[in-house]
């Protein structure tokens, strides 16, 4: 027979065992984890400090922190907020999370907690972390236990152009509902857009909705329908039904359906180029209009949220959240020294001053020179109710139905009614 | 090894007398096996790949849709097919499905033949073909984040460059909340993902019209055939084949679509431009169910199954015969 075919074959046979081989081989050989070899520590921390002036003053304490532990690497992973969502979800999936890692609290960090991946700072805080802002505290807290530190505290309330309201003949920020509504309709009467409103991201719309909620049934409502699994009550549907009563007055941008919160042609820039006459924003606004926009210098004012006449809420109950950090379950000792270091006065004072956040550190107030967030910060102090962000407070397919029930109800395809009702199923099915 | 291990086995007791006939098919056997392993072994690295990156994930997507499941930890809380009545009760879904059939149906009508017809001309001899060849060919190089962002601001209200321009020559009426009115956003996405995709089945139909003999067009030519004769008779049927795959792209391409409408709208306004797979990630991601998302992502599957084996029996297979490897083919 035919020996050349055969060896050919034969050819063929030792190759592919080779490739087998290659196949198995490249099986193995790695499997390093970040070793410390040289007594060093790394750590790595994940933040969403992307912007400026932020991101360089933050690696700058990354760095001092470096100087004074010097058997101490710390490695800086920065992720655009949704990035980093994202990669946590995939993380959180694989199980592994990173050393420090920025968190919200309330829900999220919660099913982080529940599915143990997260470090209990209770007792090794203790010293340092109770004297903290109380409001400030209060999202990392579960079961009275701390599992995260805040760097940052604010909340939500109304930016407006003091300029554009005083073209239109409003002389002093409206403290009711009706007011504001009658505020809107004076801004149009002068065709000045009187809201900005970034449709396409949904959570801005939230905002309004869960404000109203508060100021119709009281602070605690939002959090105890949460747990009664009912949105049903009638306070909700009144909530929603002022909100169709803003949305039928027509009061925000052309296109607004469609955009987005911080690119030039969204929520924050046209109110930081004075085409819009307000925005219900957090305390991260002004930073943001600047970035996005011109900015408005001293024409920005802040108002908070209006009351709503008969409803149960107060206007000195905020809606807000910050941000803060939180440990992977078994983080080195190098890990929660970097805490302690990020929320001691001398860090909160420098983050005060070039980044412009709400001081966590009591002793740190005093930087503050900005008179608008010195205003949110009194506002803030003076709290007499605090609701989480509702994305943050729920479980995320809750916070995430809030926001797209709400979207449609302001896009005019829910009824208010329809509104609790969604929220309510998906409250239902989920826990 | 295992072949060798059987050859052994049987060549001992039938050592003593052993039929021609038997040899020549022990041989046969033995070659057969051999055969088999070595095509094995070097499918090996390509499998390991394939299985542990692919099909494993897409069973244990198939598992899952049978879990309420948060992602977290393994599926635990079995809900049979709930995931599944309930997917085809959500109006956003079912919207999906519409939304995937009408950009199927405007891909078919008017996307491809434009790209056809800008093949037919630019196969023509032209002034500067090469370059308005690479130029329609460009928007396809372009990532879809890029486009994406790019059409966002064109299509801004007020500020973009459509509004501009429309103004400029007094239309504008016409310049509107062109990704913000649920009636005309998925009118205005389908012009972006036309502008997008048609230069890459320009390109196809090019190369097939440049391998249909050019003695075919000649003789018709001379039989005094009309131009549209010559494409509808000639150049038609020849470029047959290219015309069914690039069908087919553009159809799988519809269903999976995803990187536009997210960059551009993330589905909105109010899920007037959401496809399958922007509600997959919407509840995958957004919502953490990944048990519901897996359930979207096995319905998305099977309608490109079902799809794709229909398309290739039915359609394609007089394209495929001879271009499949088999292993009866070779061995004789």
């Amino acid at each position: 027979m035919g020996d050349p075919a055969l060896s050919r074959r034969g050819f063929l046979a030792v190759s592919a065992a080779a490739g087998l081989g290659m196949t198995a081989l490249s099986g193995c050989g790695d499997d390093s984890d970040g070793g410390s070899s040289d007594g060093t520590t790394t750590i790595e921390w994940w933040n969403i400090s992307t912007t400026q002036p932020a991101k360089s003053v933050w690696a700058g304490l990354a760095k001092k922190f470096e100087a004074q532990n010097p058997k101490v690497k710390i490695k800086i992973v920065q992720l655009e907020n949704d990035a980093y969502k994202s990669k946590m979800t995939a993380l959180i999936a694989s199980g592994k999370l990173p050393d420090i890692f920025h968190t919200w609290g309330g829900g999220v960090l919660k099913q982080q907690v529940d599915a143990g991946l997260v470090e209990d700072l209770t007792e090794r805080t203790k010293p340092w972390g109770d004297g903290l802002l109380s409001v400030a505290r209060e999202p990392y807290l579960l079961d009275d236990k701390v599992y995260g530190i805040p760097f940052d505290i604010g909340m939500i309330g109304f930016w407006y152009n003091k300029a554009l309201f005083q073209q239109a003949g409003i002389t002093e920020p409206p403290a009711t509902w009706a007011a504001f509504l009658e505020a809107v309709s004076k801004l149009k009467a002068k065709n000045v857009i009187p809201i900005a409103l970034a449709g396409k991201e949904k959570w801005p719309g939230m905002y309004y909705w869960a404000y109203l909620a508060m100021r119709t049934a009281g602070a605690e409502a939002l959090q105890k329908a949460y747990d009664d699994k009912d949105f049903t009550g009638p306070e909700f549907v009144q909530a929603g039904a002022h909100l169709k009563a803003l949305v039928d007055l027509q009061p925000f941008q052309k296109g607004f359906l469609n955009a987005a919160y911080s690119t030039p042609t969204g929520q924050a820039a046209a109110v930081g180029n004075g085409k819009a006459a307000m925005e219900l924003m957090g305390q991260w606004a002004p930073v943001v209009q600047a970035d996005s926009g011109k900015g408005l210098g001293d024409d920005l004012g802040f108002f908070p949220f209006p009351a709503v006449e008969g409803g149960k809420g107060a206007i000195t109950e905020v809606f807000g959240g910050g941000g803060g950090h939180a440990l992977r379950r078994g983080a080195p000792q190098a890990a929660v020294d970097f805490l302690k270091f990020f929320a001691s006065e001398a860090t909160d004072v420098e983050l005060v001053k070039k980044t412009g956040v709400i001081p966590v550190v009591p002793g740190a107030e005093s930087a503050l020179t900005d008179p608008n967030i010195k205003q949110v910060e009194a506002q803030l102090k003076g709290a007499t109710g605090f609701q989480l962000y509702l994305d943050q407070a729920y479980a995320p397919a809750v916070g995430q139905e809030v926001n797209d029930s709400v979207a449609a109800l302001i896009a005019g395809s829910k009824s208010p009614e329809q509104v609790a009702q969604s929220i309510t199923q998906t409250t239902k099915e989920e826990q | 090894m295992t072949s060798t291990f059987l050859a052994d086995k049987r060549s001992g007791p039938d050592a003593d007398h052993p039929p021609p006939e038997t040899v020549r098919a022990r041989g046969r056997v033995r070659r057969r096996v051999l055969h088999w392993l070595t095509a094995v072994g070097f499918q090996v690295p390509a499998l390991v790949l394939f299985i542990g990156l692919v099909l494993l994930p897409m069973l244990f997507a198939l598992y899952a849709a049978f879990f309420r499941w948060g992602g977290f930890g393994m599926p635990s809380d079995y809900i049979g097919t709930d995931n599944f009545t309930q997917l085809f009760d959500n109006p956003v879904f079912l919207g999906d499905l519409w939304r995937c059939l009408v950009l199927v149906l405007l891909s078919l009508a008017l996307q491809l033949p434009f790209a056809l017809a800008m093949a037919v001309l630019l196969n023509q001899r032209l002034r500067g073909r090469a370059v308005y060849r690479m130029l329609f060919f460009a928007p396809y190089v372009l990532s879809e984040a890029i486009t994406g962002v790019l059409f966002a601001m064109i299509f801004a209200p007020d500020d973009g460059l459509a509004d501009h321009l429309l103004g400029g020559i007094g239309l504008d009426g016409l310049g509107g909340e062109w990704f913000a009115d649920p009636s005309y956003v998925m009118a205005t996405l389908f012009l972006v993902m036309m502008w997008k995709y048609f230069g890459f089945h320009m390109m196809l139909y090019l190369a097939g019209l440049q391998s249909i003999p050019k003695e075919l067009t000649e003789a018709a030519l001379i039989d005094g055939a009309s131009p549209w004769q010559r494409f509808r008779n000639v150049t038609l049927p020849l470029l047959a084949p290219t015309l069914r795959i690039s069908i087919f792209l553009s159809v799988i391409g519809s269903i999976q679509l995803f990187d536009l409408v997210w960059v551009i709208t993330q589905g909105g306004p109010d899920h007037h431009s959401e496809t399958m797979a922007v509600t997959m990630f919407q509840y995958g991601f957004k919502r953490y169910q990944v048990g519901y998302a897996s359930a979207i992502s096995v319905v998305m599957f099977g309608i490109c199954l079902v799809f794709a084996l229909a398309y290739q029996r039915f359609v394609l297979r007089r394209d495929l015969e001879g271009a499949t490897t088999t292993m009866r083919g070779d061995g004789k």
